[in-house]
């Protein structure tokens, strides 16, 4: 597969760029997620009456300025109506994350070796509801042209490989609540391919919504019991956690081929070292209690890093505040053996929610932060853990630590898993 | 101005996103207007809604500019 005999090439993150529950914007969003702040909130763009759960991780109204979302800032008001909200965020993100990167060529040929790959869990949501209750009173022939290109998944890449003309490969993943992980993974093997120099490449999300909050609610996935405390209703490994908090967002990062990002004096981020993959083959919902399938992906991703877990210093973890948290655990106990007791550990979604399909994207952009920045963002409302671990999972308030290396984990409904290991800057 | 005419060019302003002054009565949809094709078939829609006229496909493929579709939408008015 590689040319010429040539050895896979180096990937680096050149670029970042978030919409989520704490809001719009890197460093905001960061700042924020450092100060233990909570994105989630009662929902009150529809009536939740019906539903079980009331909260969820809702990305803010306002202003770029002040780190809040104004889709006219964003989107010209003719087109917001030809995509879904996921697509949308999507957008937010990747310019963020272009415009950081400073990639915005004009030529042909690194238009042609720029590509995009962003995907979704679930995709246009929201567009298909609303379709359908047309189509269901009989009004087929009163349905929108954009129906389709509004729902579909693939339209996020395709919207943002048109925004900045970028013709190389046009590509999204939909591995449920890995697709963020998957996306930076397989967009990074693609340049290491040699099929594209630089991948715009993450997940975007907007399933907060009644059909999508009634669906995981059906599936007991949702947390129900702290609907009155918003803010502490996700708690990753709490005694008393109750399923998780829906969240929506998307993250996207600008990955490049290290030699490219040093030739234009791109400013570099982070390397990515590493990636790994598993199914469970088990469960369409449920992981098997041993966790072999998070154990599986993270060994591949650290093999392909050429690192033992003694080398990592910080794991992101998927811990979504539902019963799976602890077998997570167990996998990554197993895993360290020994080295287990010298590892941070936190999960991000206490603060902003499980974001689908966009998790591993804003997850793996905090894992990158945490490297930058030598500092593991906290679990919120981790007060009574349901099991103890030697692994430190940064309760409540987060910690400077010698991070070099961090592992970001997303596991998906189906049987799913994907692990991504990230170095400090080269 | 015809009420008719007033209310089309409404139509196309919000629909496309244009300013109104380019919408005169000898502007294309798509070669003055920078509609595309599933542009136009959700302009037809959004006059079928506002006026309560059918437009059928083979009527809608001939209406191109302002002016055709205030002379249609006139003409089922009757």
């Amino acid at each position: 597969m590689f040319p010429n005999g040539a050895a896979p090439r180096r990937v680096v993150v050149t670029g970042m760029g978030i919409a989520s529950p704490l809001g719009l914007g890197v460093e905001h969003v960061w700042r924020r997620l450092l100060a233990g702040e909570s994105g989630i909130s009662a929902i009150q763009s529809f009536d939740v009456k019906d539903l079980p759960a009331k909260i969820a991780g809702q990305v803010p109204a306002g202003t770029r300025e002040t780190g809040g979302l104004d889709l006219n800032e964003w989107i010209p008001p003719k087109d917001q109506k030809k995509m879904d909200r996921f697509i949308q965020l999507a957008i937010v993100a990747a310019v963020e994350a272009v415009e950081d990167s400073g990639w915005l060529p004009e030529d042909e040929e690194s238009r042609a070796a720029t590509g995009v790959m962003i995907g979704s869990g679930i995709g246009g949501l929201t567009t298909i509801y609303d379709a359908s209750q047309l189509v269901a009173s009989g009004r087929a022939k009163r349905l929108s042209p954009f129906f389709i290109p509004s729902a579909l998944i693939n339209l996020a890449s395709g919207h943002v490989s048109m925004r900045y003309g970028f013709k190389g490969p046009n590509h999204a993943v939909v591995t449920a609540c890995a697709t963020g992980v998957h996306a930076l993974g397989d967009a990074a093997r693609l340049i290491a391919f040699g099929d594209a120099d630089v991948m715009v490449a993450g997940g975007a999300e907007a399933a907060v919504s009644e059909l999508g909050m009634a669906g995981f609610c059906a599936a007991r996935a949702l947390c129900t019991a702290f609907n009155d405390r918003p803010a502490e209703a996700s708690r990753p490994w709490s005694e008393d956690r109750d399923g998780f908090v829906m969240g929506e967002g998307a993250g996207v990062c600008v990955l490049e081929e290290y030699e490219h990002a040093k030739k234009r004096g791109a400013k570099i981020y982070a390397e990515v070292i590493g990636y790994g993959m598993s199914g469970d083959a088990h469960h369409i919902t449920a992981p098997p209690d041993d966790g072999n399938g998070a154990y599986r992906s993270m060994r591949a991703a650290l093999r392909s890093a050429g690192v033992t877990p003694e080398q990592v210093q910080y794991v992101n973890a998927h811990g979504t505040s539902t019963y799976a948290d602890d077998v997570e655990l167990g996998a990554v106990e197993r895993l360290w053996g020994d080295a287990a007791s010298g590892l941070a550990m936190s999960s991000t979604k206490s603060a902003i929610g499980h974001l689908l399909g966009a998790a591993g994207a804003v997850e793996g952009i905090f894992s990158i932060l945490a490297i930058r920045d030598r500092v593991a963002p906290p679990t919120l409302n981790l007060e009574k853990p349901s099991r103890e671990t030697p692994i430190d999972r940064v309760a409540k308030v987060a910690q400077e630590r010698p991070i070099k290396v961090a592992l970001s984990n997303s596991f998906g409904f189906g049987g799913t898993n994907a692990s991504i290991v990230f170095r400090a800057a080269p | 101005m015809s009420e008719t005419a007033e209310k089309v060019k409404k139509i196309v302003v919000e629909h496309l996103g244009v300013d109104e002054a380019k919408v005169t009565e000898d502007a294309s949809f798509i070669d003055d207007l920078g509609a595309d094709s599933l542009d136009t078939v959700e302009l037809v829609m959004a006059f079928e809604e506002a006026f309560g006229v059918e437009i059928p496909d083979d009527a809608a493929e001939k209406i191109t500019t302002v002016k055709d579709a205030i002379a249609y939408i006139e003409s089922q008015k009757g």
